[in-house]
């Protein structure tokens, strides 16, 4: 009796082993230059929604193109993460992979797995219809290694109107500066608003801070804290430490343990009057049934007025992908004017075009989409535009040790040791 | 000879397949991970040269290493006394002798049942550490029994914080300890007992000299499997908080190096979690293995 079920025990430990060893070949055939094997991290929600819609564009602008779908699901992307470093360790290149535009691309960029894009912006003309400063964005030592598909904006403040006429505060008058900020916080609190401003996890309080270094720095000064023309130990900086501090004092104190549409929640509860988030956020009014400038309001956080803090989605091409002709064509797709306003409908992002028509979009979108056109545009540092991963990890981790310490010299050292890290 | 073979040849056959698998993918992993530490690999590019130890003191220089060191100590300490001291009290009321002592054993021994993940994510809610109207979980119920003293930031909590991440860690896996003493108390014959009564002990000194010296195997063999599982503490904690600097353990870090394509710095963490949990156990398996040479 013992005998034979360890014979079969080993026999499926050997099967187990062999399995482990042949690679996974998937559903793609390298043979077939009519495949596009398309990896994201798209697969549920309003982000599926998008991507579908792109398919479907894709397809019929390229109708001999089989579309094959190597979307990872879980982790907001940090499992499909994972799985695309192995592929590309193992040299198994999807065709072409999605990434937050910018510095987030550094990684794969320095160990060559990205080719470069720049004849292809050339030759579809889309040097002419992205704006310039998000072309300077996202060009690296000349090159340019990715195409956007949607962009985001992070620099906005989600106002409770009702919250804020309560407390006799003009909801469509944006304050002008932190400062003038912070005395109508300060003016929420005496009329008993005892958390005014809502804020989340570590990654909201990172984009709350950058929010307060652009607008302390000034757009010009925060753009070179990534390239090394600022120092980080500016007086600018120290400013924004001071201020960011003061925010804090305003926040609802179980702010590291709650997600962002947690914190966006505490507004539309009418427990606090702000909430700093990317315009994903439109998403969750509109769930609740509210209307733009009625229940709920947007301006971008005072002082970044004019300056178009953003991030996004982006397609890349990698070394040695298997169908390039194909992939070409989707990369042709995505930054095609229907393509990009399919998905964006869909997503509820705007188009990184400017030739975007903004009747098409709903009331919020409208106005990113005429900031956009208009603003200075900087990288947001919370969802990697601006910094390689793991700076931005640095930062991040900086932020979390200041929301439970407060000990802004040891956040400002903190930073100035992460940026001589990264920059070498 | 031929008959040497027929000896040792089938079953060495036998656990062949296991002496491969274990040995690639343990072993063969461990040596993979340990020479990838010792690289200079911290991004996407090939290691492009051998950097002996660099990566190690490196770490033990860094602020926030430390840091995850720190939490994980306060972590370790409640979560080990919290299980050892409510399983030993369970165990021992449950000798004493209850009616329906079935029901109490599956009530304590149920939270293993659950997984770290599906506990982390009720409790993250339990946890949660807002005060006053907003108050949810055990802040709430505070409030509602007037406790409102009682109430805490929880895990917010500067410095002892990890504490509250135990909480849930010792709810699961006291009934564990319990079940281990329980074993234990039930193998300890009556008569034993009986002989200290006769001698005239009290029940303390009956506790102290009979009860307690025969329970200690016990005791070592449960201190090792929660102090092993404590090192190595991640889901709870990823479920609880998701992997934020407050809450961070190296299991932790090492997951936000590994997504930061810092395979060097993640390695060289995973090196120092594989010593500290050997730290605890080999010598508990040289001391079990003294121990049944000695019955032979």
């Amino acid at each position: 009796m013992r005998k034979p079920l360890s014979i079969i025990a080993g026999a499926v430990a050997l099967g187990l082993v062999l399995a482990g060893c042949s690679s996974d070949t998937g559903t793609t055939d390298p043979e077939n230059a009519n495949q596009v094997e398309v990896f994201t991290w798209w697969a549920s929600g309003s982000e599926k929604v998008g991507l579908d819609a792109l398919v479907k564009v894709f397809e019929e602008q390229n109708p001999d193109d089989e579309f094959i779908n190597a979307s990872v699901a879980g982790g907001a992307g940090s499992n499909a993460k994972a799985a695309l470093a192995s592929r590309l360790e193992a040299n198994n290149p999807p065709d072409t992979f999605q990434a937050h535009a910018g510095a987030e691309l550094t990684d794969y960029i320095n160990a060559g797995q990205l080719q470069d894009l720049s004849s292809f912006f050339q030759e579809n003309g889309l040097t002419d219809v992205f704006p310039e400063s998000l072309i300077e964005r996202i060009t690296v030592d000349g090159a340019i290694y990715s195409v956007p598909s949607n962009i985001h904006r992070a620099n906005v403040v989600w106002a409770n109107t009702q919250v804020l006429t309560d407390a006799g505060i003009d909801p469509q008058a944006a304050p002008a500066d932190i400062d003038a900020w912070l005395a109508d916080l300060a003016k929420l609190k005496a009329a008993g608003v005892e958390t005014p401003l809502a804020l989340g996890t570590e990654w909201t309080q990172m984009q709350l801070f950058e929010n307060v270094l652009i607008a302390d720095l000034g757009a010009d000064d925060y753009s070179g804290l990534w390239t090394g023309d600022t120092a980080w130990d500016d007086a600018g900086v120290e400013t924004a430490i001071g201020h960011y501090g003061e925010l804090l004092e305003y926040t609802n104190s179980d702010f590291a343990g709650l997600d962002w549409d947690a914190a966006t929640q505490i507004v539309l509860d009418g427990n606090a009057a702000y909430n700093v988030m990317g315009d994903w956020a439109e998403s969750a009014f509109q769930q609740a049934g509210w209307t733009y400038d009625n229940e709920y309001t947007t301006w971008a956080t005072p002082g970044t007025e004019g300056v178009f803090d953003f991030l996004a989605d982006s397609f890349t091409l990698s070394v040695g992908a298997p169908h390039e002709a194909a992939a070409l064509n989707w990369l042709t797709t995505i930054s095609s004017a229907e393509g990009q306003k399919a998905f964006n409908l869909a997503k509820g992002s705007i188009p990184a075009r400017t030739d975007t028509v903004a009747a098409d979009y709903p009331a919020y979108q409208q106005t990113a989409i005429k900031s956009f056109g208009e603003d200075t545009v900087v990288s947001s540092l919370a969802h990697g535009a601006a910094a390689s991963i793991a700076w931005s990890g640095d930062i991040s981790s900086a932020i979390g040790k200041f929301g439970a310490d407060r000990d802004g010299d040891s956040l400002l050292s903190g930073l100035v040791a992460a940026a001589d890290k990264a920059q070498g | 000879m031929n008959k040497g073979y027929r000896n040792w040849g089938p079953p060495l056959l036998l656990i062949a397949p296991t002496i491969i698998v274990i040995g690639i993918f343990v072993y063969g992993l461990i040596g993979a991970n340990i020479s990838v530490s010792l690289s200079n690999r911290h991004s996407l590019v090939p290691a492009t040269e051998f950097v002996g130890l660099d990566n190690y003191f490196a770490l033990f220089a860094e602020e926030r290493f430390i840091h995850s060191l720190q939490n994980l100590g306060v972590f370790t300490v409640f979560f080990i006394v919290g299980t050892m001291l409510f399983g030993f009290i369970w165990a021992w009321m449950l000798d004493k002798g209850v009616t329906a002592e079935g029901v109490f054993r599956s009530v304590f021994l149920f939270p293993m049942a659950i997984s770290f993940v599906a506990s982390g994510v009720v409790w993250r809610w339990l946890l949660n550490s807002a005060e006053g109207d907003r108050a949810s979980g055990l802040n709430r119920i505070f409030e509602i029994m007037g406790l409102d003293f009682l109430q805490n930031a929880w895990w917010s909590e500067p410095g002892w914080g990890m504490a509250a991440i135990a909480l849930p860690a010792i709810w699961q896996l006291a009934g564990y300890v319990m079940a281990l003493f329980l074993a234990g108390f039930r193998g300890i014959p009556e008569e034993l007992r009986e002989a200290a009564r006769m001698d005239g002990a009290t029940e303390w000194k009956l506790y102290r000299y009979v009860i307690f010296p025969q329970l200690s195997p016990v005791a070592l063999s449960a201190l090792i499997i929660v102090g092993h599982m404590s090192l190595k503490v991640f889901d709870l904690i990823m479920a609880i908080t998701k992997s934020i600097y407050q809450t961070e353990v190296p299991a932790t870090y090492l997951w936000v190096a590994l997504t930061a394509n810092d395979y060097a710095k993640s390695a060289t963490i995973a090196t120092i979690l594989l010593l500290f949990v050997a730290v605890l156990i080999v010598p508990y398996l040289i001391y079990t293995a003294r121990a049944e040479r000695k019955q032979r």
